[in-house]
């Protein structure tokens, strides 16, 4: 599933077919060929090959030093790596899930995003996390919760979201290249999307938001595994005459704002498309954006599809009910602008 | 008493006159300035929490004789005398405790957060255990690059307790790196006495179920302590394997300005007062004549003033631009 976005370049030569998982694996043994302060830790990322199959292959080709299995402790192996960071080292930490991350809560969050301000600018952390996270694999509330949202809501740190493949493969490198803590977040039902990628690729900015789809009639704000139910919404809409054109946020934070109050200021309408729960979401952070920036270009109040607030359910129709479905942005849109003709 | 040599920063034998003097001076200093420290609590100079040494000087004195400069250090929230002891300037702690930009951390930190590149002092960090992590991954750094250095990491009784503990002393036993972990086992966890938050309360016990080398000593001492820090010490760089020691000491001051000590009796703080370090050593070194009143009046002397020095220095500091307040929360573009 590409959804019809146009991922070659004029001067790509080669492309070659790939997959999420596979861009995200190529991107750590680049890493880790290309700086030698490079290692990946994280649990069962060695000879278990990663729990969604991310790492495989990788400690064989690239030894023990460099793939290191860790025990279970997220605590313990994510304040390592900010030590081995503050050592000199430029670690990746895999964490399973982003649930399991609450473990490390305390590491991320009271050292990693806190250790440059506290020390008055003495001591960066040139750290990077890895995590999967979201729903729709039925594996209940422990394992399914897309808590990014609450990440981007910490100073210090920065929150990475790679939707396509050129941001699966390229966001590593630039979050190894920047000198402070940056989290990856990785939703698991993208690690089996394939597409066409340029052999050569590379490093792409972790800064900007991106126009994935151009429309006129109304903007659908989206990041991760949404995106690809807004772009679907899209297509749905299209038939219908209306030109949605949808946003990839691909950062939470910082977040790029200029680039959705652009698009609103064109469309005059916004809907926002997050996995995360609704109340003190991202998603709320956004439409409170719109509303303080851009309240004038409205011609419809924002609207926004979360998930449900329930803790997310093992049953697949309950689960499918508490996430947002394609089905319900085109609804969405389809009454807002029949509002107003 | 036999000590190894070889260390850049190796004072001369451990019982030459010199040496001993510039302990008892060590721990003088670090106890002055946290009396002082007290009375300008009082005066509203410093604000926060404020956790004092006193009573615990011989564990931070005596095992940073054992560190080289290359060492990296990890301590507590309750860290002025591991600073004071690697040599950050008094000038700077000072400050940072009034919330001055001439801060060692430009006021951002306060007492809890004193941190110092050139000395390799990693804070300052007030989340108990949290620390622990942080010196297993410095002393991987120091593994995957093979540089023979370690990292000493202070932890209080209380962080045994904590999951991050646990996780810690497996991870440097697994990963054999090399970590001196310094216990400062005070018996208090705030107020919670050891029985009430162990049980068992053996503490090497549990570095020992993890595999880890281990030592108790009397942290009261600061000779003791000094033996075994210079005597391990070596060892972790050279092999790479981490080593935990227990301190036996006690607090004499109350956990922060906040604390009315409902929870110990008076009685049991004046009988460890009986074993103040600096007391002991001072006794130890007049019976030898090492030591005359009137050096113990120069070492005063030379104390008050460099703590009246550093109060003028505090004092005379400036307070940061409030449209600097975003500055350090992501890393500036060199220049």
């Amino acid at each position: 599933m590409n959804y019809g976005i146009d991922t070659s370049t004029d001067n790509s030569p080669l492309m070659i077919r790939t997959t999420y998982r596979e861009a995200v694996r190529d991107a750590i043994r680049e890493a880790i060929l290309k700086d030698d302060r490079v290692f990946l830790m994280g649990e069962d990322v060695g000879r278990y090959g990663g729990a969604f199959g991310v790492t495989k292959g990788l400690l064989q080709e690239l030894g023990p030093d460099k793939i290191m299995d860790t025990p279970l402790c997220e605590s313990g192996f994510t304040g390592a790596g900010i030590g081995a960071a503050l050592g000199g080292m430029r670690p990746i930490v895999e964490v399973m899930t982003v649930n399991f991350s609450l473990l490390a809560a305390d590491q991320i969050l009271n050292t990693a995003a806190t250790y440059l301000h506290m020390s008055g600018g003495l001591f960066n952390v040139p750290l990077v996390i890895r995590m999967g996270t979201g729903g729709g694999k039925q594996l209940a509330a422990q394992h399914s919760h897309s808590l990014e949202g609450w990440y981007a809501h910490i100073p210090g740190i920065k929150v990475l979201t790679p939707a396509v493949l050129e941001d699966a493969r390229g966001m590593l490198w630039s979050a190894l290249e920047d000198p402070d803590p940056v989290l990856i977040f990785e939703n698991t039902l993208l690690y089996n999307m394939e597409g066409q990628l340029p052999a050569n690729a590379g490093a792409v900015d972790i800064d900007r938001a991106c126009i994935r789809r151009v429309g006129r009639d109304v903007t659908l704000i989206s990041y991760s595994a949404s995106l690809f139910k807004a772009l679907e919404a899209a297509e749905t809409l299209a038939q219908e005459g209306i030109e949605a054109e949808v946003i990839d946020l691909r950062v939470l934070r910082p977040l790029d704002e200029a680039t959705f109050l652009n698009s609103v200021a064109k469309t005059h309408r916004a809907v926002i498309i997050d996995e995360g729960w609704r109340s003190g979401s991202i998603s709320a952070e956004i439409s409170a954006r719109i509303t303080e920036k851009a309240f004038y270009d409205l011609d419809d109040p924002v609207e926004r599809i979360c998930a449900a607030e329930v803790p997310v359910p093992y049953a697949s129709h309950l689960e499918q009910a508490a996430l947002p479905q394609a089905a319900t942005i085109v609804n969405t849109v389809r009454r807002m602008v029949t509002r107003h003709g | 008493m036999k000590k190894k040599h070889g260390t850049a920063q190796a004072p001369a034998a451990v019982n030459s006159h010199q040496h001993l003097r510039d302990l008892l001076y060590q721990m003088l200093r670090i106890r002055r300035f946290e009396d002082k420290c007290a009375e300008l609590y009082s005066d509203m100079k410093i604000r926060g929490f404020l956790h004092l040494y006193n009573g615990e000087e011989a564990v931070a004195v005596g095992v940073m004789q054992a560190l080289n400069p290359e060492d990296a250090i990890v301590a507590t929230y309750r860290e002025h005398g591991q600073a004071l002891a690697r040599g950050i300037s008094m000038n700077t702690i000072m400050a940072e405790m009034f919330g001055k930009q001439e801060g060692c951390c430009r006021g951002r930190g306060g007492s809890m957060h004193l941190f110092n590149k050139e000395h390799r002092f990693y804070g300052g960090n007030a989340i108990v255990g949290g620390g622990l992590p942080l010196a297993v991954g410095l002393a991987l750094a120091d593994k995957k690059l093979d540089r023979k250095r370690l990292t000493c990491c202070f932890l209080g009784d209380g962080a045994m307790a904590e999951g991050e503990f646990h996780e810690s002393m497996n991870l440097a036993a697994l990963w054999q790196v090399p970590v001196l972990f310094v216990c400062e086992n005070n018996q208090y966890a705030m107020g919670t006495a050891l029985k009430y938050s162990h049980a068992v309360t053996n503490l090497v016990q549990k570095a020992a179920s993890y595999g880890i080398d281990h030592a108790a000593v009397d942290g009261m001492d600061v000779l003791a302590v000094e033996e075994v820090a210079q005597k391990v010490a070596p060892a972790i760089r050279e092999t790479g394997k981490p080593f935990f020691l227990e301190c036996t000491t006690y607090r004499f001051r109350a956990h922060s300005m906040f604390d009315a000590e409902l929870y110990r009796e008076k009685a049991e703080v004046e009988q460890w007062k009986q074993r103040c370090p600096i007391a002991t050593l001072t006794q130890q070194l007049k019976e030898q004549e090492k030591i005359s009143d009137a050096d113990l009046e120069a070492i005063e002397q030379l104390i008050h003033q460099e703590i009246n020095h550093a109060i003028a220095f505090a004092e005379a500091g400036t307070w940061e631009p409030v449209e600097e307040l975003t500055r350090f929360v992501y890393s500036e573009p060199s220049i």
